[in-house]
């Protein structure tokens, strides 16, 4: 990585320089005072940048080199199912006829589009075992919020009006509670046992006729699965209470288990993850919804459905939530997901899960003996170690992550879930070789080492980066959220 | 298995399952309950080679009536823009598309400074103090907005625009029922939000007004007058506004907006059937701690240098759990990356001739739609959009228009009951003085060959 800093783009302005070629306006010009209202008219203009084309992509190309993706290196961020972003997606998804189409063009011009998203819904429900698949919401917390809308217009429907709380584990993902309360739900939390999995005592105390739904994650955020799920999934629907699947591990289960099969009644999928969306660096992503049949009727509006002749959108949903996004989804990254699946196949999807599985356990079993490891059973797609012998030693994990940047690592989720003390959570994916595991399981016992012999290399961390560890606390205290330009 | 994806060799696995202690993959599987263990493979299509899938899915694609082969007319929220060619150079540098979410800043810093200078422009443009990195799209941004105010003011009334597009209208309606906040549409006069209405309606339980700036109808609102109308009620006022439309507008930041809020589509986004777009939301300082969503700030390092970060995270969900201001978390971040690409090439001079031919080429195809005979109602000041009476279905037009190279306008009477037999029609910097010509000629045609048969 380049050490210097690399100037803001508002630093290289210099007046008169353009980026930019513009089509010739060959209609008459006007003057817009005669047809503006006074007032309307921006009088300052907007200050940006003013910058040549080398310009630009001399400053983004600088950018670049200062980020760390999947094709730089290993990315083991546990939860986020960072794996290789096939290159066919990214060409299939700019062909002009799925790049360049209009979401309110007449439906009998845009039947290959709708044709591909029907076909990705038939593979969605059978890979999750669900009736009916939503592509609407544009990213797992938006599927979150969706589903658990529609939990609500079902008990709702029922004039079941007092189901007032969601549960949700005390390892559960940050958005679960949070999309609990957009929903207008109450969130409830439920413990953890000593084998990382839920309580079934504590599900069984707070389970009520209150219960709108539990929100699950299968495996959990700890990389393990909920054996007792089929007990629990009874527990809620004594209650009446609805199953809700957090579909962001499902890398760790396809076709070995399908949330359909386990009892769930709403499931989101995350197809900027197991489908390798791409992530983009934050977004965008794309967060369909799957449901039990009961709930078909709730689904958001417009509901795609072929007919004897045609793909189309049946927006008669009278029992729909509404809308949750103008339009039909994120549909750039829906084309991504399909290319990926029709380039896997069920063989394929069911390797993906494997391979995955096995290189979690192959690097839990060999980093074991160096760190703790707070559940030693085999884990799924990913596994969660503590630092807490390295912290008597008086080095965090947040110093070995920084340590892991050293030798060219992105480092693992940290301190998550929250049940676990110095958590380090490591998700290596299927698309990593052997030699690539090997290098890194050797790079986290030297750390440990370190931290025995030299905890100094540690705590000072990192020490090849563009940029050391930054001041996050001055970040937060005197915000400052934009440039402003020193006369 | 063999597959390109999958370097999994049989030596690895054996010696992996070796280390594990264990005999076959199978194994690890044992902990799934056999009751709910899947058997066998799913039920999909079988996998296809590179080359035999690029050719079906190509196939499937040419089905589609696209603008590289068309001249759009259409629009209603998403445009047909000059998309500069650097812009797919620069988000195809799988640097910034491979990458997660920038929780480590020491090697983020590519992805943060770029998302510093999204903020920045968004900023610039709207005239607002501060902007954050990004929302899914302009449509839940709006609501979004909405759960803020309603947080902040704790009224519980919402008062939108019918002026404001019908399926973020519908958006917005989906989340306040989720917050149990009451919705009521300010009804239409010539095209505008009516402001007398605004008066009889907004009380001391709105916590926010919102408006589209211009609106569904390429109309410009009158932001000046609304405003002194929704604070002296104690409410927020809040403006969907198209960005590439504030080069040559006075931004909402200037005339009391407290949220502005967008789709940065127009610049540099591919239209991709509705999505992904990309979401912005620029508030006032006073709102800034109540933002959904991430926000970049500048710091500085051990040694002083300068530096970014994700900041005042206290704000979102994987720290404030069911207590955070939004449950979002994935955003749109490669997409505010190709905005902040497009802004940057427009740079200051661009952006406001970009939003100056916009008005030049729509205040042209309206004088030959009017030259034709054609009703335009709406005489406002028209930003892409006129809204034209045709009397005829637009599907009908439309299919015709399509015949000869054309895509045309949206059918108003799809949301708009009393706007029945007219049509949406958009124009942008793109179409040519030809284009607009052969358009109006067409729609004439249509609309004569109809009416004989419907008349």
């Amino acid at each position: 990585m380049h050490k210097d800093n690399q100037p803001l783009i508002f630093e290289m302005t210099k007046e008169g320089r353009v980026g930019y070629s513009l089509p010739e306006l060959d209609v008459p010009e006007i003057d817009l005072n005669d047809i503006l209202p006074a007032g309307l008219i921006r009088e300052e203009a907007a200050d940006l940048p003013e910058v040549s084309e080398l310009d630009i992509m001399r400053h983004y190309t600088a950018l670049s080199k200062r980020n760390h993706g999947v094709d730089s290196g290993f990315y083991p961020l546990g939860s986020c199912t960072m794996k290789y972003n096939p290159k066919i997606n990214e060409s299939v998804a700019r062909y002009p006829g799925f790049a360049n189409i209009h979401p309110l063009q007449d439906e009998s011009t845009v039947q290959g589009a709708m044709e591909l998203m029907f076909d990705l819904q038939e593979h969605l429900k059978e890979i999750t075992g669900m009736d009916e698949v939503t592509l609407q919401p544009a990213a797992g917390a938006h599927g979150e919020w969706t589903g658990l809308m529609m939990i609500r217009a079902y008990h709702e429907s029922r004039g079941d009006m007092n189901r007032t709380k969601v549960i949700v584990p005390d390892s559960a993902h940050g958005t679960n509670p949070a999309s609990a309360t957009v929903a207008g739900f109450e969130t409830v939390t439920v413990k953890s046992n000593e084998h990382g999995l839920v309580d079934l005592d504590d599900l069984k105390r707070v389970v009520g006729d209150d219960t709108a739904a539990l929100m699950l994650t299968n495996p959990n955020t700890l990389g393990l699965f909920e054996e007792q799920i089929l007990e629990m999934a009874a527990i809620i629907h004594e209650v009446g209470g609805k199953l809700y699947y957090d579909g962001a591990n499902l890398n760790a289960v396809m076709s070995k288990a399908r949330p359909g099969d386990m009892g769930f009644d709403v499931v989101h999928l995350n197809l900027h993850k197991t489908f390798t969306g791409p992530h983009g660096g934050g977004g965008p992503g794309s967060g369909p919804v799957g449901v039990h049949k009961d709930l078909i009727p709730y689904l958001p509006s417009p509901v795609l459905v072929k007919t004897d002749d045609a793909y189309t959108f049946d927006y008669n949903r009278p029992e729909t939530i509404g809308r949750v996004k103008p339009f039909y989804g994120n549909f750039g990254i829906n084309v991504r997901a399909y290319t990926y699946i029709r380039s896997m196949g069920p063989d394929g999807l069911k390797a993906v899960t494997e391979y995955a599985v096995l290189n979690a356990n192959y690097m839990m079993r060999k980093l074991q003996p160096f760190f703790d490891l707070p559940y030693d059973r085999h884990c799924k797609h990913e596994f969660v170690l503590s630092g807490r012998r390295q912290k008597k030693l008086g080095v965090r994990t947040l110093d070995m992550a920084k340590r892991l940047l050293d030798f060219g690592y992105h480092p693992p989720t940290i301190y998550f879930p929250l049940n676990v003390e110095e958590g380090m959570m490591i998700e290596p994916t299927e698309t990593e070789s052997k030699e690539t595991l090997d290098a890194f399981i050797d790079a986290m016992i030297q750390i440990a080492k370190e931290v025995e012999d030299n905890p100094e290399i540690v705590q000072n961390a990192p020490h090849t980066t563009v940029i050391k560890r930054l001041d996050e606390t001055q970040a937060a205290r005197k915000p400052v959220l934009r440039y402003t330009k020193t006369e | 298995m063999k597959h390109r994806y999958l370097p999994m060799t049989a030596q690895d696995e054996k010696e992996m399952l070796d280390v594990i202690g264990i005999q076959s993959i199978d194994e690890l599987f044992a902990d799934i309950p056999e009751k709910v263990r899947f058997k066998g493979e799913y039920k999909i299509k079988a996998a296809k080679s590179e080359s035999s899938l690029t050719k079906e899915l190509a196939q499937l694609a040419a089905k589609n009536a696209d603008t590289n082969r068309y001249a759009s007319f259409l629009g209603a929220g998403v445009y047909d823009h000059y998309k500069p060619i650097i812009v797919d150079h620069v988000i195809s540098r799988s640097e910034f598309y491979t990458a997660y979410t920038p929780y480590q800043p020491e090697i983020s810093q590519g992805e943060l400074q770029a998302i510093f200078e999204f903020q920045t422009m968004i900023s610039e443009l709207t005239g607002m103090d501060l902007a954050n990195s990004s929302m899914y799209d302009g449509g839940t941004a709006l609501a979004e907005a909405g759960m803020l105010a309603a947080g902040h003011t704790r009224r519980k009334k919402i008062l939108v625009s019918r002026a404001v597009h019908p399926e973020t209208r519908d958006v917005v309606r989906t989340y306040a029922l989720g917050q149990s906040i009451a919705v009521e549409e300010i009804p239409l006069k010539d095209g505008h939000t009516d402001l007398e209405a605004l008066k009889e309606m907004i009380d001391g339980d709105t916590a926010a007004v919102m408006v589209q700036y211009p609106n569904f109808f390429g109309q410009v609102e009158d932001l000046k007058a609304l405003e002194p109308i929704i604070h002296e009620a104690g409410a927020l006022f809040a403006v969907s506004a198209n960005p590439l439309a504030l080069g040559a507008l006075t931004p909402p930041g200037k005339l009391g907006a407290d949220i502005t809020v967008g789709d940065a589509q127009p610049f540099g986004i591919s239209e991709a059937f509705g999505g992904p777009h990309c979401g912005y939301f620029a508030v006032t300082k006073q709102l800034m701690r109540k933002v959904p969503g991430r926000l970049v700030g500048e710091t500085v390092d051990e040694d002083g240098r300068r530096g970014f970060v994700l900041t005042l995270q206290a704000r979102e969900q994987h720290i404030r759990r069911d207590k955070a201001t939004s449950n979002i978390c994935s955003n749109q971040a490669l997409n505010a990356l190709a905005a902040s690409v497009a802004m940057t090439a427009l740079g200051k001079a661009g952006a406001r001739e970009i939003a100056v031919q916009n008005i030049t080429k729509t205040h042209y195809m309206k004088q030959q739609l009017k030259g034709a005979g054609f009703d335009v109602i709406f005489d406002g000041a028209h930003f892409n959009e006129l809204t034209v009476k045709t009397k005829t279905p637009s599907k009908k037009l439309n299919a015709r228009l399509l015949e000869k190279g054309m895509i045309g306008g949206y059918d108003l009477g799809r949301s708009y009951p009393e706007l029945e037999g007219h049509t949406l029609i958009a124009v942008t910097e793109q179409r040519t003085k030809e284009e607009i010509d052969a358009f109006v000629q067409e729609l004439a045609a249509a609309v004569q060959e109809m009416g004989a048969t419907h008349a």
